[in-house]
């Protein structure tokens, strides 16, 4: 068994893409929280579609990948927030559209110029172990931004997502705070998408969150918790993954459903309801 | 004068629900905004919050700003399932006093504590907000917006959802804020019969503005009477 440790971690590209992935569990699980409790839990599912229906543009018209995905996803995410703040279209339906369009626009593109490959496919459902060192260097210092505004921005954070009218009424600039979480979000999923896919990014930024709100009852415990779990749960879906050869992103998912039962049941049993 | 509203309106979309409504605040007011359902009393303080565009007119604030202001808004969906602890809540209404600074120092939690034991809430502290009883979220939120004043608080609809002994005992800590402590209050409320022994001013809205001043002067005018009255059928 620890054999099988050493042997695994004596390889440059697993410690890669281990580094890399624990770092985007951590930002996801934390911004997660906010998005959660603030109904905005689409969001980061539309906008890992949007994440890939640009990639795929991306690399169709030979750009740099990361470059071009970045903009357009922030561009996408304040696009959301005004919509849904201005209620002219109902935000969970508005997601909808944006990220079925936006993966259907990805995938007619990519077929009509190169045709479905690795690269386009991996963008999908994670490529973990081909994480480059270029992408480590991208990711970390990426991860490390987004974890310095959070912990500097935390109390703003908290009081924007539990009561927004309080905060700008009492003179905070609620919008500027909205668009910051709009803004990590968008990074951490262009940035995660490489490693999960499109398809399951969207499962490391709510499952955490929700995993701990069902045991936890302080917004300080449930973030630490859902930011530990997260990790947990990555280290975990990851060794399952290669003990079993199968696709690390999917058991990551797994790991995490795993996590939030045992959570639910601990929840139900200890619940102040069931006690009294 | 401490604000001054001149010929306020405010619409939704093409609805208009507050039209051409002038008033002013002073401070030591105990002010009460009552009227119908749906008679734009809630969207008037929000406009004067600055949380909804004004279609016309003009507000003044007078050596106060925003950041001066504690609010007690309606609750919301949101907060019914919200993993926060009363603690956290109230200390959340510090904010405002913080500006840029991103963490709050020890006198802000001292700050916070004092308004705990103030609203005899201390005891809940470290308990989770989702899991207290309406009048106690209500407490907790009103010990949040003393955090964020002391000088002007606007309270939406404090009572509303409480029985009736929980109702007595917000009005009377209400009532010593305005008498005590010298807190300027702006209350949105319907229960006229409730609030008209406490409150110094009264200004009774339908959209329009039906009646605006001392709360005895309400209480001689057919509006007045007809709250009043009314309010034993209820």
């Amino acid at each position: 068994m620890i054999e099988f440790f050493v042997t695994l971690f004596s390889y440059e590209f697993i410690v890669r893409a281990v580094v890399v992935g624990a770092l985007i569990s951590l930002c996801s699980s934390l911004l997660g929280v906010s998005l959660v409790l603030k109904r905005y839990s689409m969001i980061g599912d539309g906008l890992s579609h949007v994440g890939f229906g640009s990639l795929s543009v991306a690399m169709a018209a030979g750009l740099a990948p990361l470059q071009v995905s970045i903009p357009v996803v922030v561009f996408t995410a304040f696009m959301l927030l005004r919509l849904s703040e201005s209620g002219k279209l109902k935000g969970d339906a508005a997601i909808a559209m944006i990220s079925s369009s936006a993966l259907a626009f990805g995938v007619v593109v990519t077929s009509l110029s190169s045709g479905m490959n690795t690269d386009v496919f991996g963008y999908m459902f994670g490529s973990i172990l081909a994480v480059t060192r270029d992408d480590v260097t991208v990711c970390v210092s990426l991860s490390v931004i987004v974890l310095l505004l959070y912990i500097l921005f935390y109390n703003k954070i908290f009081a924007v997502t539990f009561d927004e009218s309080f905060a700008k009424a009492t003179g905070t600039r609620v919008d500027i705070y909205n668009m910051l979480i709009a803004l990590l979000t968008s990074v951490t999923i262009v940035v995660g998408m490489q490693i999960m896919g499109a398809m399951l990014i969207s499962s490391l930024i709510i499952f955490p969150a929700l995993t701990s709100m069902r045991i936890f009852r302080s917004f300080r415990k449930v973030v630490i918790c859902a930011a530990i779990l997260s990790v947990v749960c990555f280290f975990t879906g990851i060794l399952l993954s290669f003990a079993f050869s199968m696709p690390a992103g999917a058991s990551i998912v797994l790991v995490n459903l795993g996590a939030f039962l045992i959570f639910a049941v601990i929840g139900r049993l200890f619940s102040p309801d069931s006690r009294a | 004068m401490l604000i001054s509203c001149e010929n306020l309106s405010v619409s939704y979309e093409k609805h208009i629900a507050v039209e051409n409504v002038s008033f002013h605040i002073d401070d030591g007011d105990y002010l009460c905004i009552v009227g119908e359902n749906g008679s734009g009393k809630s969207t008037l303080m929000k406009a004067m919050l600055g949380l909804l565009p004004l279609k016309s007119g003009k507000i003044s604030f007078n050596g106060i700003t925003l950041k001066d202001i504690g609010y007690l808004p309606q609750q919301t969906q949101i907060q019914r399932d919200f993993p926060a602890s009363v603690f956290e809540v109230v200390l959340s209404g510090c904010l405002s006093r913080r500006g840029i600074m991103p963490f709050f120092t020890k006198s802000d939690k001292l700050f916070a504590c004092e308004k705990l034991e103030r609203l005899g809430i201390s005891e809940l502290r470290y308990h989770s907000y989702r899991e207290l009883s309406g009048g106690q979220q209500q407490r907790v939120l009103l010990a949040r917006a003393l955090c964020a004043t002391e000088r002007l608080i606007f309270l939406d609809e404090p009572v509303s959802g409480l029985d009736p002994i929980v109702t007595a005992e917000m009005y009377d800590i209400i009532r010593t804020l305005n008498q005590k402590d010298g807190i300027t209050v702006v209350m949105v409320s319907h229960d006229v019969p409730g609030i008209i022994s406490n409150a110094s001013k009264i200004l009774h809205m339908d959209t329009r503005l039906l009646f605006f001043g001392s709360s005895s002067e309400y209480m001689l005018t057919p509006l007045g009477k007809k709250m009043l009255g009314g309010a034993s059928h209820d």
